[in-house]
C-alpha cells in the first residue's frame, strides 16, 4: 500500500474542579486535609504578596514585579506535587513557586527591590534562580533530569514558562532531548493567554501547546490551570512516570494573568476589561473554597483568619527587606567562584571611588 | 524645526522611510498594535498595516534569521529585539550569517538590516536589561555598530543605516529614549556611519565616549573648565566602522592627553581599540598615559549597585583632572 498512516495522536485536557468548585468524584485526587490547607494557605499568601508587591511598585518602594495573580493554582499546587530534592526551573513569573517551595519572603522583596543579596537561597536548595531570558530555562531541565538519571538518583527536574516560550527553539530542543533519552523532566507551561501584548495565536497556530509533545515522541495534556486539584494530579502523575523511568511529560495549564505583564504595562492597550471578567468566574479562591467548605475545612471565618495571617507574614517580610541594607562592593563576589587578581583590582579600584566621593561629601 | 524626544527621532526616521520605500519592512516582539515596549514603534502598525509591521511569535533567534531571509530576497527589514541582553539569543544568526552572506555571496546578495535594541543601564530594570554589547559586534567583521546620543543623530544614523545594505546593529540608550531631546530637522537626512563629531572643541585634554555616558562626558567638561581645564569632546557616535576620519588621533595630537569613556566592561571594550589607534597614530604627541573611565569587569548590577556601576561625571572628572595633572 503506498500510502499508509504513520502517526494520529489526541491530546487530552483534565478539570476536577467545575466552575462552581464541585470535584470530579473519578478524577478527584483525594488529598489529605493537611496538604489541601496547606495548599490554600499558601495560595492566599501569594495573592496578598502579589498584591503587596504591585503597591509597592506603584508608591516606588521596589522595582519592576511580573504579577502571578490567576496563576497561583498552577504554582502552588505542582510545588506540592514534587519533593524537597527535585530540581526546578523556573522564569521570572514564579513569585508563587518560590514561596510554595519554602524561600523567605524577605529575600524575594529583596530582589524586586534591586538588591542581590535578594538572590540568595539556601545552600541545600535545588531551585535556580530567576530567569528572565524566556524560554531559556526549559533547556536547563533535561540537563539536570540526565544528571539525576547518570547517578540512578530518583530526582526529577521541572521547568516552568509561558505560552510565549514556547516559541523559542530552547523549549523545542529540551523536549526533544528529554524525550529522546527519556529523562526525568516535566515541562509546566503556563498558557495564561499573552505573551506582553502579543496573545497565544501569534505564539503558535496549533490548537494547544499540550499536543507538542506527541511530535517529540513524548506525553502531553492540558489542565485547567485555575483548578489546583488538576494541577496537582497532572504534575503527580509527570513525576511518578519520571521516577519510574517512564520520560518526560509536557502539561500545558490554561490560565490566565488578571495582572499587567509587569508592573511597567498597561494591559489596557492591547485587551479589553470583560475578557479578565470571564476569565474571574474561574479564578481559583470561589472553586476551592467551595471544595474545601463541602470537606467542612473552610468557612468565612477560616477564610479570613488565612488572609490576615497572609497579610501579617507579608508586612514583617516588607518591613524587612524595607530594613536591607548592602555594600556596593558586594558586585564583584560572585563573578568567578575565585575572585581573579583583576577583579580584585577593580573591587579597590570602586573602594577608593567610594572614598573619595565620601570625602567630597558626594555619596550617591 | 521640532523638538524631539530620542524616541520620537526613532519614530520618525522609520515612519519616513517606510513612505519612501516600500520594502522597508519591521519585526519583533510586541511592534505593532502596542507600538514596542518603549513606543518606538508606535503608530506603524495602524500606518502601513501588519504585512509590513510584523508582529512576531517570541523567538529572537527566529526575528533575525527571518530578517536575513527577508533581506536576500529584496526587503530591507528592521528588526527590534526588546531588549539588550536578548540579542544574544540571535548571536548565531547574527554572527554566521548577516555578517557573513555579502562574502559567501561574493557580493551577490547583500544584507540591508537594522538590529535595533534599547542598551545601556540606568532605568533600574531586571537581569539583562541594561547590558552594553557593542563590543560583541564591533568585533565581528562584517556587522556595523552604532549608538546615538542624541535625537538628531538617531534619525540621522537611523536612516543612514536602514539604506546602508550591510547588517548595522542599532543600539539605542535607553536611559535617553525620553530624556534626550533636541531639535531635529522634519525631513530625511544622513548621519554617515564612521564619522565621529566633535561635540566640544577643547586644548587641554580629549575626552570620548558615546552612547548614554556623553552626558556624564559633557558635564564633567564643563566642571573641568572651571577648573581651567579645556576638555575636546568627541562623541564616537559610530563603533563599527569607528572613526574613519580620525577625528580622535587629530585631537590627542592638539590635546596630547586623551580619556575614554564608555560603559560596557572594561576588558576589550571599545577603549582598548581607541587607544591602541591613537598608539599607532598619534603617539608622540601623548604628554601623558591615556585614562579609560568604564564599567566594571562584573554582571551588570541591580537597580541597587546600579549607579556604582555606570561612570558619571564624577568618575569622568577625576580622570580629566589625573590626566591633566600628570
Ligand atoms: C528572550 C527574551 N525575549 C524577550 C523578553 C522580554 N519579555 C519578557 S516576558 C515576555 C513575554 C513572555 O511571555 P510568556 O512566555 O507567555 O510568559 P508570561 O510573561 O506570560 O508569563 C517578553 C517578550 C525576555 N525576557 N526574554
Ligand atoms: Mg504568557
Amino acid at each position: 500500500m503506498p500510502v499508509t498512516k504513520i502517526f494520529s495522536g489526541e491530546t487530552y485536557r483534565i478539570q476536577v474542579l467545575d466552575e462552581s468548585g464541585n470535584a470530579d468524584p473519578q478524577l478527584e485526587p483525594r488529598l489529605s486535609n493537611e496538604l489541601l490547607e496547606r495548599m490554600y494557605r499558601t495560595m492566599s499568601l501569594c495573592r496578598v504578596f502579589d498584591r503587596k508587591a504591585i503597591a509597592l511598585q506603584r508608591q516606588g518602594r521596589m522595582y519592576t514585579y511580573a504579577p502571578v495573580e490567576g496563576q497561583e493554582a498552577v504554582q502552588v499546587p505542582a510545588a506540592m506535587a514534587i519533593g524537597p530534592a527535585d530540581y526546578s526551573f523556573p522564569s521570572y513569573r514564579e513569585a508563587a513557586f518560590y514561596i510554595a517551595r519554602g524561600a523567605p519572603l524577605n529575600k524575594l522583596f529583596e530582589y524586586f527591590m534591586g538588591w542581590e543579596a535578594g538572590q540568595e537561597a539556601p545552600k541545600e536548595s535545588r531551585d535556580a534562580g530567576v530567569s528572565i531570558p524566556v524560554g531559556s530555562q526549559t533547556a536547563h531541565a533535561p540537563g539536570a533530569a540526565y544528571a539525576v538519571k547518570l547517578r540512578k538518583g530518583k530526582e526529577l527536574a521541572i521547568t516552568f514558562f509561558g505560552d510565549g516560550a514556547s516559541s523559542q527553539g530552547d523549549f523545542h530542543e529540551a523536549l526533544n532531548f528529554a524525550a529522546i533519552y527519556s529523562l526525568p523532566a516535566i515541562f509546566l507551561c503556563s498558557n495564561n493567554q499573552y505573551a506582553i501584548s502579543t496573545p497565544r495565536k501569534i505564539q503558535t497556530a496549533s490548537a494547544s501547546i499540550a499536543q507538542k509533545a506527541l511530535a517529540y515522541g513524548m506525553d502531553g495534556i492540558q489542565v485547567d490551570g485555575m483548578d489546583p486539584l488538576a494541577v496537582h494530579l497532572a504534575v503527580s502523575e509527570a513525576a511518578k512516570k519520571a521516577r519510574e523511568g517512564k520520560g518526560p511529560t509536557l502539561i500545558e495549564a490554561i490560565c490566565y494573568r488578571f495582572g499587567p505583564h509587569t508592573t511597567a504595562d498597561d494591559p489596557n492597550k492591547y485587551r479589553e476589561p470583560a475578557e479578565a471578567q470571564e476569565w474571574r468566574k474561574l479564578d481559583w479562591p470561589a472553586r476551592f473554597q467551595k471544595y474545601l467548605s463541602a470537606k467542612g475545612i473552610w468557612t468565612p471565618e477560616y477564610g479570613q483568619k488565612i488572609s490576615e495571617d497572609a497579610t501579617k507574614e507579608i508586612e514583617a517580610a516588607v518591613a524587612s527587606a524595607e530594613q536591607f541594607r548592602d555594600d556596593p562592593l558586594t558586585m564583584f563576589d560572585y563573578v568567578y567562584n575565585k575572585p581573579t587578581g583583576h577583579t580584585l583590582e577593580q573591587r579597590k579600584e570602586l573602594e577608593d571611588e567610594i572614598a573619595k566621593r565620601k570625602a567630597a561629601g558626594l555619596m550617591r | 524645526m521640532a523638538t524631539l524626544s530620542m524616541i520620537q527621532a526613532i519614530n520618525q526616521a522609520m515612519l519616513q522611510e517606510m513612505e519612501r520605500d516600500p520594502s522597508v519592512v519591521l519585526l519583533g516582539e510586541d511592534v505593532g498594535h502596542e507600538g514596542g515596549v518603549f513606543r518606538a514603534t508606535d503608530g506603524l502598525q495602524a500606518k502601513f498595516g501588519k504585512e509590513r509591521v510584523i508582529d512576531t511569535p517570541l523567538a529572537e533567534e527566529n526575528i533575525i534569521a527571518t530578517s536575513v531571509g527577508m533581506a536576500a530576497a529584496g526587503l530591507r527589514p528592521i528588526a527590534e529585539i526588546q531588549f539588550s541582553g536578548f540579542l544574544h539569543l540571535a548571536f548565531d544568526h547574527l554572527v554566521n550569517h548577516a555578517a557573513r552572506m555579502y562574502w559567501r555571496t561574493r557580493g551577490r546578495w547583500q544584507m540591508p538590516i537594522v538590529v535595533r535594541t534599547p542598551a545601556q543601564g540606568g532605568i533600574r530594570a531586571l537581569e539583562h536589561h541594561s547590558e552594553s554589547m557593542e563590543t560583541f559586534f564591533t568585533h565581528t567583521p562584517g556587522l556595523k555598530c552604532v549608538m546615538p546620543s542624541n535625537p538628531y543623530d538617531a534619525k540621522g544614523l537611523l536612516v543612514a543605516s536602514i539604506r546602508d545594505g550591510n547588517p548595522v546593529i542599532f543600539l539605542e540608550p535607553t536611559r535617553l529614549y525620553r530624556s534626550a531631546k533636541g531639535e531635529v530637522p522634519e525631513g530625511l537626512y544622513e548621519v554617515p556611519l564612521g564619522v565621529a563629531k566633535v561635540v566640544q572643541e577643547g586644548r587641554h585634554a580629549t575626552v570620548i565616549s558615546y552612547g548614554g555616558p556623553m552626558k556624564a562626558c559633557i558635564d564633567a567638561s564643563a566642571k573641568a573648565r572651571e577648573k581651567g581645564i579645556e576638555c575636546e569632546v568627541i562623541d564616537l557616535r559610530s563603533l563599527s566602522p569607528l572613526d574613519e576620519t580620525n577625528e580622535v588621533a587629530k585631537s590627542v595630537m592638539k590635546t596630547g592627553r586623551l580619556v575614554v569613556v564608555h560603559e560596557a566592561p572594561r576588558t576589550l571594550g571599545i577603549a582598548s581599540e581607541i587607544m591602541a589607534r591613537v598608539n599607532e597614530k598619534a603617539f608622540t604627541s601623548l604628554q601623558a598615559p591615556m585614562k579609560r573611565v568604564t564599567g566594571f569587569d562584573v554582571q551588570f548590577p541591580l537597580a541597587r549597585f546600579e549607579d556604582y556601576f555606570v561612570p558619571d561625571s564624577f568618575r569622568v572628572l577625576s580622570a580629566i583632572e589625573e590626566t591633566a595633572g600628570y
